[in-house]
């Protein structure tokens, strides 16, 4: 099949449909807003439903309706937008509801300016919201990646009745690539538990309130073991030319995109400098971190983002004190350049 | 549809016959206070879901407050939603499930005050649900504290010298809000002090969810309880006060009732094939069936293109066409838009890359070439451009050319000879020829020419599109 040049914000729209999203609910913001549109275009032409909510409230609390049918339904926004939804993403991974949350995400904090920035790590995969939830948390970095993890959030929502969430910078949703769409998807999994106005699912509840401590203590044991296995089963990590690196390079989003020319670049210089780019951020990929840090060669780790030392504290985790964890990030919207990381990269060098 | 009018004297089916769900040692009972307008305004519903025969189909959202817990009781599909958003969620999920029958009983703090927009919004647009509203004038659950609809001089925890005027605005009235707005097809305040009152809740209850099934669109039931814990009184007390006090202030009545007149509204849920997804998904691609496309040798080919210029002269739809084409000589592509700080200003400019190898960063910053149709871009991009690269630039538009000895400068008129050809906008378009001929190489002239009109779909532009095109392709072979 021939490829298509298209913008990644588009690509998650035809994702959504190919996985057989037909509910959009969201209400627009920079640089979000292809999402919501591309979704008013398309999904009623595939029998489906967009609908522009009141706010951001309003969006994440239909979202948590439509979901408890078990429809596969979809919302998107932008950091401050995201800040917003954090009350309902609560109740959503409360009630375990499957759906799909896309953050593109921008500059803050406060209403901060519509450039990329990786400010909301914390926010997405630490939760912003109350209570002891995790999201699964899908960092694309190509527009093909922005179809397919779109179509495989929607899968891993379903499979764990939890929210999931793809979340790429501002440049990312921007920028077109060649994309190839998969084939759709025809068979979906059964749901049991959900509220479809039916005889047979007259009996279920969704529900996210329990006021017995005890029982709600059970509900949040239930929850984790099910964040255990999500651990456990469904990282992703994209290594590149990684093995005999004795310099790690770790990123993810946009900033991935740019280890990689960097990585190329010292390569052919002959520096040893390798990449681990987490696909999953939560679950964080913490075995393949683990492995290099036990290697001998590996000299140290050097973590990029765009923001003030998010992701970096996650990799600091795992590697505990074995090599050392180096941190450079931009804000503000500003992505570095290659000079710049390159140079970083060197003057550690020097340092370690 | 006819209503059974012989089991007033038993439980509705709709209701479960012991909570289980409550999980104490009384599962007959309801957790609500004596005195509470809730038990009764529950046994309407259920009585009346139950005489419509819609139990299986119907799902009730409970809201935040005394009733969050209103799926104790029903034994319908439920739903339990954060505070003030049971209309968003019931909005949700009618429109993902328009055969069902949504209910969505919310308290007056729940509804008045923290789901205000919520409630405006989703009946402004006549989401098909029905609406119950309990006003006690005060939270109840939380223990008494003010509410949106507590009364001037009404004492609560929160307003413990009685609701002030000045400080605290005025208690809303809902029903008259709401009935002021167009899609609402029904709109009535009930009480429930005396079996009088009770009767009409009752056949208030009954039309609002008719209306529903009979898919007329949103109806609102706004109900006067008493609240006897939070207001410190007796049953009787709180009955009397509602009698005397509260509904004076929120006198009960229908405020609109346009059920009649409004004609159904029917959602079919379709589902269409997937046959032809690409078409109904939008995914406009270059034909399968062109035999051109050439596949140029591979040796190491990296572009990196800045272009640059006012918004409006087209110089993203260039970077486009460039992207694309490249995309079908096999190449790797990448196209970004001037994206952050510039977004909003008047200039754009677009980085694109073409590569044999797999794109890494896709902002350029040193581009192989730049074109520029304006002098602000020419003067911020300028010395960026890599040593030996090439400028192409407007010279009509740009009265100082470039300065640099180590770069190739193509000057050229592009947007004067555009409009010679008929139309400023195609000055794109004669770049495009330029940029085609100096990488003819590796860019199939023919190719473009066949793609043009499938990237760039406006019929208007194709004829001059082609032409212009040709006009840059011939002034490169002259003059460069």
């Amino acid at each position: 099949m021939k490829k298509v040049l298209i913008k990644g914000n588009d690509a998650v729209v035809r994702g959504a449909l190919l996985a057989g999203c037909r509910n959009y609910f969201g209400y627009p913001i920079t640089p979000a807003s292809e999402i919501a549109e591309g979704s008013a275009l398309l999904f009623p032409r595939v029998g489906g439903t967009f609908l522009q909510a009141e706010s951001e409230i309003g969006a994440i609390n239909m979202l948590y309706g439509a979901a408890s049918s078990g429809v596969r339904c979809m919302t998107a926004s932008s950091s401050p937008g995201i800040s917003l939804k954090m009350e309902g993403i609560s109740y959503l991974a409360g009630s375990e509801l499957p759906c799909v949350i896309v953050d593109i995400t921008r500059g803050g904090p406060g209403l901060g300016n519509i450039a990329p920035e990786q400010g909301d790590y914390n926010q997405i995969v630490k939760g912003g919201g109350h209570g002891n939830y995790k999201l699964i948390v899908l960092a694309p970095n190509s527009a093909q990646e922005m179809c397919d993890l779109t179509m495989l959030a929607f899968e891993l929502a379903d499979k764990y009745r939890n929210p999931t969430v793809i979340m790429a910078d501002g440049t990312i949703g921007q920028m077109m690539e060649p994309v190839e769409f998969p084939q759709p998807v025809t068979s979906f999994p059964k749901k049991d538990w959900a509220v479809k106005a039916t005889a047979e699912t007259r009996e279920n509840l969704v529900s996210s309130i329990e006021l017995d401590p005890d029982r709600l203590e059970v509900h949040n044991q239930k929850l984790q073991k099910k964040y255990a296995i999500i651990e456990e089963k469904e990282v992703r990590c994209e290594e590149y030319r990684s093995d005999d690196a004795e310099i790690l390079l770790c990123g993810f989003g946009i900033v991935s995109r740019l280890l990689q020319s960097v990585v190329d670049e010292m390569r052919a210089e002959g520096i040893p400098v390798g990449l681990i780019r987490p696909i999953t951020l939560f679950p964080f990929p913490r075995k393949i971190i683990d492995v290099y840090a036990s290697k001998k060669n590996v000299r140290f780790f050097n973590v990029f983002e765009l923001n003030n030392g998010q992701m970096v504290d996650d990799v600091k985790l795992v590697v505990n004190g074995r090599k050392p964890v180096l941190f450079y990030g931009r804000m503000g919207g500003n992505l570095p350049t290659i000079k710049e990381i390159s140079a970083e990269i060197m003057k550690n060098m020097r340092q370690s | 549809m006819t209503i059974q009018h012989n089991k007033v004297l038993q439980k509705p089916e709709t209701f479960y016959d012991t909570f289980v769900r409550k999980g104490d040692s009384e599962l007959k009972a309801t957790h609500y206070c004596p005195g509470c307008g809730h038990g009764i305004l529950h046994k309407l519903i259920a009585e009346a879901v139950s005489d419509f025969d819609i139990q299986d189909k119907t799902v009730l959202v409970s809201p935040v407050g005394c009733s969050v817990f209103a799926y104790y009781y029903f034994d319908t599909g439920n739903i339990q939603s954060a505070h003030g958003r049971a209309p968003a969620v019931g909005t949700g999920y009618k429109r993902a499930n328009p055969d069902s029958i949504l209910i969505s009983y919310q308290g007056d703090g729940d509804l008045a005050a923290i789901g205000a927009n919520e409630i405006i919004q989703a009946a402004n647009r006549g989401e098909a649900m029905t609406v119950f509203f309990v006003n006690n004038a005060i939270y109840g659950m939380t223990g008494g504290q003010m509410a949106p609809t507590t009364l001037i001089g009404q004492k609560t925890t929160t307003t413990p010298y009685g609701r002030n005027s000045h400080s605290e605005g005025f208690p809303i009235r809902m029903s008259e809000i709401i009935a002021t707005l167009e899609a609402p097809v029904y709109v009535e305040r009930c009480m429930l002090t005396d079996a009088r009152n009770i009767a009409k809740t009752r056949k208030a209850v009954r039309k609002a969810l008719k209306a529903q099934i009979d898919h007329k669109g949103f109806s609102f039931v706004e109900v006067l309880s008493g609240c006897p814990t939070g207001w410190k009184m007796t049953p009787q007390e709180a009955k009397n006060w509602i009698d005397s006090v509260l509904s004076k202030y929120f006198v009960p009545g229908v405020f609109k009732d346009v059920i009649e007149e409004r004609e159904p509204i029917i959602i079919k849920q379709e589902t269409p094939s997937f046959k032809d997804y690409h078409k109904l998904m939008d995914i406009s691609h270059l034909s399968e069936k062109e035999d051109v496309v050439p596949t140029p040798e591979k040796n190491n080919f990296h572009e990196e293109l800045k272009i640059a210029g006012f918004g409006g002269q087209g110089l993203l739809s260039l970077g486009y066409v460039i992207a694309n084409v490249a995309m079908g000589h096999q190449y790797e592509v990448s196209w970004l838009p001037s994206y952050g700080p510039e977004m909003r200003g008047g200039t754009a400019n677009c980085s694109v890359k073409i590569s044999d190898k797999r794109i890494g960063a896709p902002l350029v910053a040193n581009p192989t070439t730049l074109i520029v149709m304006n002098k602000p871009s020419l003067e911020k991009f300028e010395n960026d451009v890599v040593s030996g690269g090439t400028i192409i630039y407007d010279s009509g538009l740009i009265d100082t050319p470039p300065s640099r000895d180590d770069v190739t400068v193509i000057g050229l008129p592009a947007t004067e000879m555009a409009d010679k050809l008929g139309s400023t906008k195609a000055a794109n378009m004669i770049v495009l020829g330029i940029f085609a001929y100096l990488k003819k190489q590796i860019l199939s002239d023919h190719y473009i020419r066949w793609a043009l009109p499938q990237i760039l779909k406006n019929k208007a532009f194709h004829e001059i599109n082609q032409k212009a095109f040709q006009t840059g392709f011939d002034y490169a072979d002259k003059h460069v």
